[in-house]
Order: C-alpha cells, then structure tokens, then sequence
C-alpha cells in the first residue's frame, strides 16, 4: 500500500451527515470484482437522476469539486455495513481522505486497510472547513505527520488512532505483519485446544 | 492488559482469553473462533486466490447462501449477474473445503439466523463475519463484529484478526416490558436515546431484569442492533435461557462436553464490581411501540407522538438532518405518525425473522385482512418448516401477504426483492437508510407485531389495542 504523509488536493464539501455505506455504493453495484473499478458508482443515486443524469445540485458535480482528493463531510460518516466496495468507490474516484467529526467504525477500519484517511475533527472545525471551502478555499492540505489540515489561513487539528496513524504513514499490510507471528498463533491454538475443548464445532453435525 | 486479579467484564473476558499477543502499542492478534462467509465474500477470496494462499481453518470456516438468494425458489434466480454471486460463494467454499449452507440446504437461511440456530455460535467464542450485524452472535455472550474485505482475507488466510480494545459500555433496561413492546422497541429506544454514533469506540453489555428477562430471540434482535449505535459489538451474559437454547444444537458440545461446557461458560458474566466506561439505564415500562420516520436508526420515535420540527431541533446540524430525513421520506413536520399511510409491508431479515418474531406477526394478524401487499420472509428454512407446523403461514396468506422463502431479501434488495421507487414500507428490518430497500424507497422499521399492525390499517398504528387478549 502506498505510505501517506501529506496531501495537497482538491477539496470538496458534502455538508450532510450520516452519509451511510448504502448511499456511498449503492447495494446493486456490489457484484463487480475490484478490477471493474467503483469509482463510478460512488454516491451514485446522490449523484445521479433516475434517468442517471448527474445532479446539478449536488456537490461532486459542481465543477468547482473535480478531481477532489479529500471530502469534509458532517458526523457519522461511513456508518452502516461492512462493504469495503464503500472504500474501493471513495479510493478509485480519487479520494484518499475523507474529514468528518465522526466515523462509522468498520468503514474507518476498511478505509486504513485501502490506505484512505479517515480524518476526525471537533463539529465546530469541521464546519469551519466546509465553510471555507463554500466561501472558495478549493485546496486542503493534509499532514498526517503533525495531524493538522490546512484550508487557506485556517489550520484545524485532527484525530486518529495512533495505530492506525502509523498503518498509514508506512503504508503496511496487516497481513504479512501477522504471517511473521505464525508459531505464536501456532501455539496459542494448541494451548487453546486444550483450554477451551468446547470451542471446536460438533463434527458429526454435517 | 487487566490484572487477572480485577474484576472484568465479560467482554474483557473473552477477549483474554483470545489475545495471542498484544502490543506495546495496544493491538491484541485475536484469535477467531467462528468465521461465517456469504455472497458478498467474493472480494476476500479473491484477495487470497491473488496470494495463492489456502483457508487456514476451513474447519471453523462456513459459508451460508443468503444476501443474493432468490425468495421464490421454485421460479429460480432470474438475473444473470445475480446467479453468479450465488455459484461464485459455491465454487469458492468447494475450492477451499469449507462447509456450505448453501441454497438447496434444508437448514440454508440468512447468516445471523443459521449460526445460532446450527449451534455454531457459542458463549465465550469471537465471531466474525463481512456483514455488520455479526453484533447478532453477541446475544450468547460472544464477542462478535463486522470486518470489511481486507480483514476477511486476513482472517481466512490467519484465523485470527488484529484489534485494539474497545471501551465497555453497559446498557441497564430495568423493569417489566409493557405487553405489545419488544426487543425491536428496546433497541430503537437506546438507538434513539445514544444516537447512531453514539456508542463509538464501544463494546455494549445489555443487562438489566428486562434484559435477563428476554429469549434468545430477544437477544439477538436486540445485538444485531448494537452496529446502528456505533458499536463495535454488543453482549448478554449466558445464563439458563442460553444454555437452554443451545442444548441440542447440532454444532453444539454434546453430553458430557456440553456440562463441562457449561461451567466453563458459567464463568464468563461480569463480576459484580466490574468497571464500564459508560452507563446507559432505561426504565422498561417507559417504553412504548417505535418506529422510525428518518433515515437513520436513531430517527425513531414513539408511535403516539409526530414528525419533529426542524425549527425545534436543539442545534443547526440536527435541524438540517430532519429537513433532509423528512423531505427524503415525504413527511411534513408535526404530522401525527399515526397517520402515515403505508404502500407493503416486509417481515424479514436477520433482526426480526425468528420464530417468535412470526408468531408475534401472526397474533396481529390471525383473522384480519392487510390492506396493503407485503412480503414474508422466513429468516432460515428450518424457521419456514416450523412455522408451517405451526400455521402460521396460512395466517399470513389468509391476511393477503406473500410467504417465501428465506434469505435476505427486502432487507437490502440484492436479490431483486426490492421497494418501488417512492414507496413507503413498514419494516422489520434493521436500516432505513435512504435506497436501502430499493432507488428511492421509503422504509420506516419497527417491530413485526408493529408490521402486521400497520398491515392490517394501512398505515403505521399503535399494535397494543389490537392484541390486547392475544397472546402470540
Ligand atoms: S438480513 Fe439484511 S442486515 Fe441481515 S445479513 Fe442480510 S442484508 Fe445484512
């Protein structure tokens, strides 16, 4: 996964809250494989019509917003089920952090493990943001190191997990992470075998 | 991590007992008893055929047809695309030997249904799954949650998950439960009361008489529900009633195994003086019949009051929420929810697909007509088995509602079962987000006694006059 550090990009405000996974990637455009790609369909009935016409009223479309990198958007965001295909919208349309005051915790987790920020700041800052960027601040400069974001002459400080900070500075893998723990993992399933013989399905049950 | 010495929480319990190492930073690699797959799996599998890697432990691995599969199986799956999701969970648990519940199984049914019924979810087990309302397996005193894609892999190549742990929460509902109120009600009122983040960051423990008081069935309606706070997870000590449920079960310790389980399990409530980082207490005869009017979980009301006011709300966030919620759902500010009128009806979904749940729909419902269409979905096959000995498909199809098969169905409309575009569905199912049911429906949740209520008027309705003398 690529480290992130900083990040400099197009910033576009979605000042709605509880922007849940449904609305993110809608349920019917869950059967592609990732290679498909899901960028398309990010936010789509936000986006589009029924008739699938993008709507002019909604912020992703303006113009003002293409090519955004980072989202501010208000608390809740991410809440709902665990489809990560609501990480691979986000990521393959571009975006590599999303701002919010709050976070639905599966869709944050999944967002660390694509390499996306999920970005926390109080309410009264993150409003702050989506009001600089609706008076015209079109850029967000992000640092990760120092947990600030920078919209024009306002720099607001954000939140995260430190674990989950230092996944994304050094754009690690869980899974080789753990393949290196594989005899301790070994050995605590045999000592658990014995501590916990009830923990083992019932085979004769198939 | 806590002094053995200390008294724990059950969660913290648990979770002892399945941290192989834990970090200086706080991440504990847990180890995962139970790992459920489905349809929508495809994604982690893939990510394991790209590393040729195999399933660590197909053997504490299952696979159970459900968000894809057709409700009326004798017409087949019409959609190609949809086909596919169902055979691709097919091959790829064939592929790595892991057991299938899949759609010709007499004991296929939605995941969070089958589990617990199969016996497979146990007391004192981690459970996880690539579907938030794994906080379902919770009720037997679990821990149990929802992972996305990339941790799906990670558990299928490692059987074991990287977590930091949560804060513990405890949710005391003390009291008698009115009759009429169910499960349902009590976790749309905590929802309503915490808000839908408000148990971020947090392991809940429901207890409480109220609680204690409450079936298997209850519990796990009330866990799967845990996720639409903000919860990581949400659990209910073991107590008789769980250990009465299990007994049996077909994964379930047998005999001898089952006793010592049982003292084993008998170990893992809270001790008394455990400490909870937050405390939530409702008072159970304070709770009335809810239903939803937004478009998040914790938009949910009483059903004797209104539609709320934006101009009224405490703040200008919330305010510009209902505005939205209502203009979404088609309400208008101090409108009586009692005088919603409704388009269908679904009883489903892994919330409220039990068998309590239909018999609780079809005391409403027995020698009454619904005046709209509505679609029941058993949450399991066996579910479906036992309510037609029971008759309580009759009562449905005597009311005028569809009886189909099992799966996940209008909950979330992979499947095809879908709400028509505008429409407004009352709903025993678990999120009423906007499209959740389909474009542009509209979906407001509620208990199924709630549901055959509002079938039967048309619109949503206050159930209690009309079981009154009824007993489910
Ligand atoms: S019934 Fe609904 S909530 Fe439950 S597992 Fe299926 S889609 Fe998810």
């Amino acid at each position: 996964m690529t480290p992130f550090r900083q990040l400099t990009a197009r910033a576009c405000a979605l000042p709605l809250s509880s922007i849940d996974t449904d609305q993110l990637i809608p349920a019917r455009f869950m059967k592609r494989s990732r290679a498909e790609g899901y960028g398309g369909y990010l936010l789509h009935d936000l986006r589009f019509d029924e008739s699938g016409a993008p709507r002019p009223d909604f912020p992703l479309n303006d113009p003002a917003c293409a090519g955004a990198g980072v989202l501010v958007a208000r608390r809740n965001f991410g809440a709902g089920s665990s489809r990560e295909a609501a990480v691979y919208a986000l990521v393959d349309y571009g975006i590599r952090c999303v701002i919010a005051p709050s976070f639905g915790d599966i869709f944050a987790s999944n967002g660390v493990n694509n390499g996306l920020l999920p970005a926390r700041v109080s309410e009264t800052d993150g409003e702050a943001l989506i009001a600089a960027i609706q008076a015209g601040t079109r850029e967000l400069s992000v640092d990760l190191e120092a947990g600030t974001v920078t919209a024009g002459d306002l720099t607001v400080a954000f939140t995260i997990d430190p674990v989950w900070r230092t996944k994304l500075l050094n754009g690690w893998d869980d899974i080789d992470l753990t393949l290196s723990h594989d005899d301790a993992i070994a050995s605590f399933a045999e000592a658990d075998a014995q501590r916990r013989p009830w923990a083992t399905p019932h085979t004769s049950a198939s | 991590m806590t002094p053995m010495s200390e008294p724990r929480t059950l969660f913290d319990k648990v979770w002892d007992q399945h941290a192989v190492l834990t970090r200086e930073d706080g991440q504990a690699l847990l180890w995962i008893d139970r790992h459920f797959v489905h349809e929508g799996s495809h994604h982690a599998f893939a990510k394991l055929g790209s590393r040729n890697a195999p399933v660590a432990r197909p053997d504490l691995t299952f696979g159970v047809a459900d968000h894809y599969v057709p409700t009326r199986r004798l017409s087949g799956v019409a959609d190609e695309g949809i086909r596919r999701m169902v055979e691709q969970l097919h091959e790829n648990t064939f592929t790595h030997g892991v057991h299938l519940f899949g759609l010709d199984d007499p004991r296929q049914g939605i995941v969070h249904v089958v589990g617990p019924e199969q016996g497979l979810t146990l007391p004192g087990l981690t459970v996880v799954c690539g579907d938030s309302h794994t906080s379902t397996h919770g009720a037997f005193g679990a821990i149990a949650f929802g992972i996305g894609a990339s941790d799906v892999a990670h558990v299928l190549m490692t059987q074991t998950l990287w977590q930091r742990r949560p804060k513990r929460m405890r949710v005391r509902v003390e009291g008698v439960l009115p009759v009429g109120i169910g499960a349902k009600d009590v976790a749309l009122s905590i929802i309503a009361r915490v808000g839908a983040d408000g148990a971020q960051g947090h392991a809940l423990e429901y207890a409480g008489s109220a609680i204690r008081a409450l079936s298997m069935e209850g519990r796990l309606t009330l866990c799967n529900l845990s996720i639409e706070s903000g919860a990581r997870c949400g659990m209910v000590a073991p107590d008789e009633t769980t250990f009465a449920y299990l007994r049996g079960r077909p994964y379930a310790p047998q005999g001898d195994a089952f006793t010592r389980a049982v003292e084993a399990w008998g170990a893992l409530p809270s001790d008394p003086d455990a400490a909870f980082d937050r405390e939530v207490v409702l008072d159970a005869a304070e709770i009335a019949p809810v239903v939803t009017w937004g478009i998040s979980p914790e938009d949910a009301l009483p059903i004797t009051l209104t539609v709320p006011d934006p101009e009224r709300a405490p703040d200008p966030g919330r305010a510009a929420h209902i505005r939205e919620a209502i203009a979404y759902m088609g309400l208008s500010p101090g409108q009586p929810l009692s005088d919603v009128a409704i388009d269908r009806v679904f009883i489903g979904s892994c919330t409220n697909a039990r068998i309590e749940d239909l018999r609780a729909a079809a005391a409403v419902l027995a020698g009454r007509k619904a005046r709209v269409p509505g679609l029941v979905s058993p949450g399991s096959s066996l579910v479906k088995r036992q309510a037609e000995e029971e008759g309580l498909d009759r009562i449905f199809k005597e009311a005028g509602l569809e009886w189909v098969d099992s799966g996940c169905s209008m909950c979330v409309g992979m499947n095809g079962d879908l709400v028509p575009p505008g429409e407004r569905c009352a709903s025993t199912t678990n999120r009423n987000f906007k499209g959740r049911q389909g474009p542009g429906a509209r979906t407001h949740l509620m208990s199924p006694a709630m549901v055959a209520a509002a079938a039967v008027t048309g619109r949503l309705t206050d159930v209690r006059p009309m079981v009154e003398g009824r007993t489910p």
